[in-house]
Formats: structure tokens, sequence, C-alpha cells
């Protein structure tokens, strides 16, 4: 691979895609291809990365059309007919050229009563955690989120409802209720399954199908959505 | 025209139960009306449904029967992800949700023609 890559870049200062060529390498990710161009090309090119191994999830943005994170997409996985297109992830505020606002992703996490709320006080024995047990192995097949916005990004429902949590926000809500030490099953519930919540998933996948982490928030959101009804006919959790 | 994210079997899946249930929903109500003139029209009734033997209208049929047969199987799949235990096989019950659908709407087809 000598020749040079062409690729077209969002610029949110001209509203419009930028092409610049790049130098071609064996291996080579989309996030190396984005720190050329800053490096060597347009130092005022804006975007977000921080630990390039895959563990941050800053770093998420589209490649030719599809969310992804830059990092650990090696450009020959993607490439087509030597160009790639590179802009924000969808569904979230433009900052500038690839670097979108979190801000609503994150607060659709508050929103969705993400945080874990402790049975326990510190004077209490800790709980024990044993990972094979049926209700923990629930509680860990969705931990694993990076919070990278990639789900957000691929989901048409969030396109289409500003108010729908999301695939993340969602997905790390099924994981506390399933954790048998918080204590906010109730609330967590309500907060999941309110206007915003898990009945508005239309169950099309994407969110599943572009998570880097290999999570199935689609299972999470169904699980969810099972877990509103058992509750409404009282055969929820006590 | 599809956009690359939803380049995948379960957006497709979405897409044609969007589809069959608007086609059903614009159907539906001219079935009903062909259904009553059973009783306001019958003359009438039996003037329409001598188009039923032209070929294009059993064509039409064929492709009313498969978005009918799709949309039930479809609807299966979703009440049976959301209400069964969770299943990692979605593709595949997506896939045989439409195969279904086709080997329903060439039965009714085969039989429509002979």
């Amino acid at each position: 691979m000598s020749q040079d890559l062409s690729v077209s870049v969002w610029r949110s200062e001209t509203n419009a895609f930028q092409e610049f060529a790049v130098p071609a390498q064996k291996n080579q990710t989309i996030l190396d291809v984005v720190s050329w161009i800053q490096a060597n090309s347009d130092p005022t090119l804006s975007y977000r990365f921080a630990c390039r191994v895959g563990m941050c999830g800053s770093c998420a943005m589209m490649v030719n059309g599809e969310p992804r994170w830059t990092c650990r997409t090696h450009v020959k996985k993607v490439l087509k007919s030597n160009n790639l297109e590179i802009g924000p992830l969808r569904n979230l505020p433009v900052v500038k050229d690839l670097a979108t606002d979190m801000d609503p992703f994150f607060d659709k996490w508050v929103e969705a009563k993400g945080v874990f709320e402790s049975t326990k006080t510190r004077h209490d024995d800790m709980e024990p955690i044993i990972p094979d047990a049926p209700e923990r192995m629930a509680a860990s097949a969705a931990i694993e989120c990076i919070n990278c916005a990639v789900c957000y990004a691929a989901c048409d429902s969030v396109s289409g409802n500003a108010e729908y949590l999301g695939p993340a926000a969602l997905n790390r809500a099924w994981s506390l209720v399933n954790d048998v030490r918080d204590g906010a099953y109730e609330e967590r519930l309500e907060a999941a399954s309110g206007a915003g919540g898990c009945h508005n998933c239309h169950s099309q996948g994407g969110c599943t199908a572009y998570c880097p982490n290999e999570l199935n928030p689609s299972a999470s959101i169904a699980g969810l959505k099972k877990e509103t009804s058992r509750n409404w006919f009282g055969w929820g959790r006590s | 025209m599809i956009k690359p994210h939803r380049n995948h079997p379960l957006w497709f899946a979405f897409l044609l139960h969007r589809v069959s249930g608007v086609v059903l929903a614009l159907f539906l109500p001219v079935h009903f009306y062909v259904l009553a003139l059973a009783l306001t029209d019958p003359a009438g009734l039996n003037g329409f449904l001598s188009l039923t033997e032209n070929i294009w209208v059993k064509i039409a049929e064929f492709g009313l029967v498969f978005l009918l047969a799709a949309h039930m199987l479809g609807g299966l799949r979703l009440m049976a992800l959301e209400w069964l235990p969770w299943s990692d096989r979605q593709k595949t019950f997506a896939v045989t949700a439409v195969a279904g659908a086709f080997a329903i709407s060439c039965s009714f087809f085969l039989s429509a023609v002979q």
C-alpha cells in the first residue's frame, strides 16, 4: 500500500466534507488517519480521543456512514475504492468538525437511573459476588459498556425521538435491574419505561450490530420491556 | 438509497414489517368495503370478483398475501423477542419469517392459477 488514501473529513465551519490525501500504511487505523491529517495537513481539525486502545470510548465517529470506534478500526477493513468518509457521530450535536457534544448521551444515563443505589452502608459487611451465579451473570452480561455512543449513533429510534433514552442508557439500567445488590428496582424500571423509555425501541438491532464490545443492548431492552410488564402484573423482583 | 448504518438484516426485517403494516392498513378498509357489497350490492360484488380472474390481479394478490403473511410471522417474532427468554437467533428467525411468508404466498398463487 503505497498509494495515498482519499479521505473526506466533515468540517463544521463550511458544513461540508473536505478532501485530504493521506499516505497509506500497511497497518493503519482510522484514528491514525485523522491524527495524520491534524498533524500534517490541517492543525485546525478537531476530534476527540484518549486511550487509543478501545477502552475509553472517546474516539467514535461515522466512517463511511457507519458508527465505529476509530482507534480499533483498521483502514483496510472499511476502505472503499481507496476512499474514506469520516464524520461526527449521528444523533449528537457537533461541537466542531469530528467532536460531538456527549452531554445528551450522558444526561440520558442519569435519566435512566444509571447510578447504582447501594442497599448497604460502610458499616455492613461486603456483599459476596459469585461470578457464576445466574443473577450475577445476567448483570455482568451488559456491564462492559465503554460509553462510546456507537449504539446511540446507530439507532434510528433515537433519530426519530429526541426523548428516547437510547440503547446505552437502557443497557445500563438493565444491568442494574439484574444486580441483586441494587436497591432502586422500582424507580429504575419506572425511569426506563417512561415516555422516552424502552418501549420506544423498534427492535431494529443496529445497537447490537455495531457495538464494538459485542454487547447486546437489543437483548437488554427486550429484557426491560419484559420486566416492566412482569412488574406491572405484580410478578417483578420483590 | 439505504444508508450504510441500516445495512443489516434486522433493519430490513423492521422495514418489511413497517411497509407491510402500512400497506395492510390501506388495504383493509377497501377489503371490508368490498365484503360489504355482499349485503348492499350483490351484483356489484360479482362484477368486482370477476376481476380476480385477471392474471395481474392474481399476481397482486400474491403480493398482498406475502405482505400479510410476512407481517403476521414478523409480528410473532417480535412478540417472542419481547415476551420469551432472549435468543441470539433473531436473524435466523427473521429470515425464517420471510421464507414462511414466501411459501404461504406461493401456495396461494399456485392454487389461484391452477
